[in-house]
């Protein structure tokens, strides 16, 4: 099969045709922040994070192929001030409670937020009113710190083949939408692929909280991305 | 020495001075947590108004101020306001400080509902008379608990919920040795 050459910030790289910059710079052991992106799922490029510099200009680097002779910049101050900005708004556009969150210590957007040393936000508060349906016997839903990433969106329809989750309205008007007066009138079960996906506290078991001791949590030792720059050392 | 005096003059040794807002103290605990290190600090610094001393007022210029908790009511704002005036560098300590934390999950609920819940509906409450407190000594609540950095300008902040003691030694190290701190990734925390 014909490789493809490229480069991200100058380092030459092969990826096979039809790549995504994303998966052929995680091949080499290069890891570029993302978020929305999830195992082999078709990729949404909605949160961003994993922008780039590509040829020149902005591209989410889940969703843009790699080309012949690409120059791909990832690792730039620049990069970082965007992906930092992008970071913030998620933090700020919802109620995000780390201190007595249960996801905290295995959070990705947490774990991308002490990636990129965020101490405080760099924008007002939003403070939005949001809901939280505690309706399913196993599974909560918490739109307080849903990031709109849409990964249970994807993974109810392509991996459990449900469609419990949807998306409605535009904009800042989007929002999660469960398929059913509210979660427990869903088709979901706790043994669903969806349950494991979200990023964030959003989608939740329920009763499991706080199981891993401080200090052995995910997160807690090694930054999110860790697993994938130790292939490249 | 007139105190405007003292205000534009150092003293001898770096003056850091603290204070907890609307937060629970468990970040001064956490101060406290940088444990015999404290000793090294209190060689090189005075302590200025602050609760470990006990002192309620400023007698002087500071060079670190150390904000614990953010704005819940009109004296947060005035004691913040004051800390601002009489401090050079002033930093957020603590997630309350930094978004409001745990108060500021009232925000989305009217005031009214969030006293009438407290002081009447709530199980277990024994208030006979059915009055909420509302003395002239009581400082007013604002309409939503404010981040300090959305009332005055904050120069640093140390995350966490507390933030861990080594954070808040390197910073404090950092900012008397002049240089830019920087906590350590197992250091930054939000929880």
């Amino acid at each position: 099969m014909k490789h493809i050459e490229f480069t991200i910030d100058g380092k030459t790289m092969t990826a096979k045709p039809g790549q995504t910059i994303l998966k052929a710079a995680e091949a080499h052991g290069v890891y570029i922040p993302h978020l929305c992106a999830y195992k082999d799922l078709i990729p949404h490029g909605s949160c961003r994070v994993c922008s780039v510099r590509c040829n020149g200009r902005i591209q989410a680097a889940c969703v843009q192929t790699v080309s012949e002779g690409m120059i791909v910049e990832n690792d730039t101050p620049e990069i970082h001030e965007f992906r930092k900005a992008i970071l913030d708004m998620l933090f700020v556009e919802g109620n995000h409670f780390c201190m007595f969150c249960e996801k905290s210590g295995q959070c990705e957007l947490q774990a991308l937020a002490y990636r990129f040393g965020i101490t405080a936000p760099q924008f007002p508060l939003l403070e939005p009113e949001r809901e939280l349906d505690m309706s399913h016997p196993d599974v909560y839903l918490d739109h307080n710190r849903c990031i709109l990433c849409g990964r249970c969106v994807r993974v109810s329809q392509d991996l459990d083949n449900k469609n419990c989750f949807q998306f409605v309205g535009r904009g800042h008007r989007k929002r999660l939408k469960v398929n059913g007066e509210a979660l427990a009138e869903t088709d979901l079960r706790v043994t669903d692929a969806v349950v494991a996906s979200c990023p964030v506290g959003a989608l939740m078991k329920k009763r499991v909280g706080y199981a891993i001791p401080i200090g052995e949590r995910h997160f807690d030792q090694q930054p999110i991305g860790h697993a994938i720059e130790e292939k490249n050392s | 020495m007139t105190s405007s005096q003292e205000a534009t003059n150092h003293p001898e040794k770096p003056r850091i001075a603290t204070v907890s807002l609307a937060g629970c103290f468990g970040c001064h605990m956490s101060i406290l947590d940088i444990d015999e290190r404290i000793l090294a600090l209190a060689e090189i610094v005075d302590f200025a108004r602050s609760p470990i001393n006990d002192y309620k007022t400023f007698d002087g210029r500071c060079t670190v101020g150390i904000i614990e908790g953010g704005c819940c009511n009109e004296e947060n704002v005035h004691v913040l306001e004051d800390f601002r005036k009489n401090c050079d560098v002033l930093v957020s300590l603590g997630d309350c400080a930094i978004n409001g934390g745990i108060p500021a999950m009232r925000n989305n609920i009217p005031l009214r509902e969030c006293l009438e819940e407290a002081y009447l509906k709530s199980p277990g409450v024994y208030n006979p008379s059915g009055t909420i407190p509302n003395d002239e000594e009581l400082p007013l609540l604002l309409n939503r608990v404010y981040p300090c950095n959305e009332v005055v300008k904050i120069d640093h902040f140390i995350p966490g919920c507390p933030p861990p003691a080594d954070a808040i030694f390197e910073v404090l190290s950092a900012l008397l040795a002049g240089r830019t701190p920087a906590i350590a990734y197992g250091d930054l925390k939000y929880d």
